[in-house]
């Protein structure tokens, strides 16, 4: 199948700081879910702005097939406009996308119901608790209907269940309308539970240290967490990590 | 009880401080041209209470004309210099020298420019220019302290430099913009006073005018009282404009 996004061999370079990334050779199909591990400072969300054409590559090349609007990103912070509703955050893509503002509220409110925030459309982000305001931050990524969704450690700074349950709720959305997800991730477990494919990075510059498939189809009930098959690839994404640490050190 | 004692504080040490100054000042026979008892300036603030009103409001409506102006002149040249970055290093330099020019060194220039018979443009213009660098500061600071992910956020949804500046840097400016407006409202009264004391005589009858004419008479007593109403009607703009900032930054973060 045909990548949406492509990176091959890639390389990036920051003055006074050395390389990042790479070399580096990643790609993306549609619909699929990747999740990216790999230890911090091994150029997870270097290489994620590469995806979103945030940043280009120093050397390499960088193949994206997608247009305007059709790549969302969710970052590790809700990054939310404080002193704007969760509705008219969740409409601001897509009236920067030209859609009139009636049209883009609506369809804002249509996201939030989606990710059940149905009662809190005119919250402010402050009133929002952490899970809450992480959910409109998705409800914002979707909304504008993508064809990538780039994650951005967004569970980082949730409690386990709040985490947990989050995850659960992605899938769900992806099963809705699938598109391709890449995510970043510290967990091991929330890699092998949520990912069909898991890709690890070795430590600084990041390079592809090995990949792991994750048995079982997409969205997966949450018994798949009590699976052999599930710790099974949480272990060999472990096993990976060390080894991927250990080739540099 | 702990805040009871916070809001007398202030109140009991003003108090003792005028009281220390009244018993100097009569057992010390302290002439009254050079330094009159309290009891003295607040007689002087009853007696010429109307007069010392209207001159009080000059003064108020040419510094809060001035932040108005001040305001305008600001944001514009800040959201303007916002869509350049080659414009605002161009520009910082000058508001620079703008910032460290005093006042009362340019004043003789601005009341040439202005026309010898409308004094009143120049005390407002020169206030203007006192008020304007502290509004312009925090604007052009603020205009730059958006949050870098949503700043990614609109580089990701390719948002036109307009979009950016109107939906991103000036909300995100919001609580630089009120902290500056009340540095600014401060600023304005300080200009004011120092333009109408530059202006001299004609013209504009603030409490500048006031203070200056008394200071002629020696009338040491409606001197201090000028300045007792100048330093309430301070208080009184600082307290106002902090009440505005904090409803404002309410408003910005939501809670």
């Amino acid at each position: 199948m045909a990548s949406i996004v492509a990176l091959e061999q890639v390389e990036v370079d920051y003055p006074g700081r050395g390389r990042a990334l790479g070399p580096f050779s990643f790609s993306v199909a549609p619909g699929e879910i990747v999740a990216l591990v790999g230890p911090s400072g091994s150029g997870k969300s270097t290489a994620l702005r590469l995806l979103a054409g945030l940043e280009d590559p120093t050397r390499g090349d960088l193949e994206r097939n997608l247009g305007r609007g059709e790549t969302s990103v969710v970052f590790q912070a809700p990054t939310l406009a404080p002193w704007l509703s969760a509705q008219a955050n969740v409409a601001l893509p897509l009236e920067l996308s030209g859609i009139p503002k009636a049209e883009a509220l609506a369809q804002a409110g249509a996201a939030l119901d989606r990710v059940g925030l149905s009662s809190a459309w005119a919250a402010r982000p402050a009133q929002l608790s952490g899970g809450m305001a992480m959910r409109v931050s998705l409800a914002r990524a979707l909304a504008t209907g993508p064809k990538l969704l780039l994650l951005d450690e967004p569970f980082a700074a949730l409690d386990e269940i709040t985490r947990r349950t989050l995850a659960d709720d992605v899938l769900a959305l992806w099963s809705q309308s699938r598109p391709a997800i890449v995510f970043v991730t510290h967990s091991v477990e929330e890699a092998a539970y949520m990912a069909a494919r898991v890709v690890v990075l070795t430590k600084g510059p990041g390079r592809v240290a090995g990949e792991i498939a994750i048995p079982g189809d997409l969205p997966r009930p949450r018994a798949f967490r009590a699976t052999p098959g599930f710790r099974q690839a949480a272990e060999d994404i472990s096993a990976c990590l060390a080894q991927g640490a250990e080739a540099v050190s | 009880m702990r805040q009871v004692l916070n809001t007398l504080a202030p109140l009991i040490l003003l108090g003792f401080l005028l009281a220390i100054w009244e018993v100097t000042c009569r057992t010390l026979n302290v002439p009254a041209y050079f330094l009159p008892p309290p009891s003295e300036v607040a007689l002087a603030v009853a007696q010429d209470a109307p007069s010392l009103i209207a001159a009080a409001w000059n003064t108020l409506s040419v510094a809060l004309l001035a932040l108005l102006l001040a305001s305008l002149c600001a944001q514009a040249v800040a959201i303007v210099i916002a869509l350049s970055p080659l414009l605002e290093r161009a520009v910082r330099p000058l508001a620079s020298v703008l910032q460290v020019t005093p006042v009362v060194a340019i004043a003789p220039l601005v009341l040439i420019w202005a026309g010898i018979d409308h004094p009143e443009r120049a005390v407002i213009a020169l206030a203007v220019l006192v008020a304007f660098f502290p509004i312009f500061s925090g604007a052009v600071t603020g205009l730059h302290a958006a949050d870098p992910d949503l700043e990614r956020l609109f580089d990701l949804y390719q948002a036109s430099r307009i979009q950016r500046v109107l939906r991103l840097q000036l909300p995100s400016a919001v609580p630089f913009l009120l902290e500056g407006h009340k540095v600014g409202a401060g600023l304005a009264i300080i200009g004011a006073v120092v333009a109408e004391f530059a202006a001299g005589s004609g013209g504009i009858r603030g409490l500048a005018w006031r203070i200056l004419d008394a200071g002629n008479k020696l009338q040491t007593a409606r001197m201090l009282a000028a300045l007792v109403v100048l330093g309430v009607m301070g208080v009184v703009l600082h307290a106002v404009l902090n009440r505005i900032e904090q409803f404002g930054l309410r408003w910005w973060r939501g809670r």
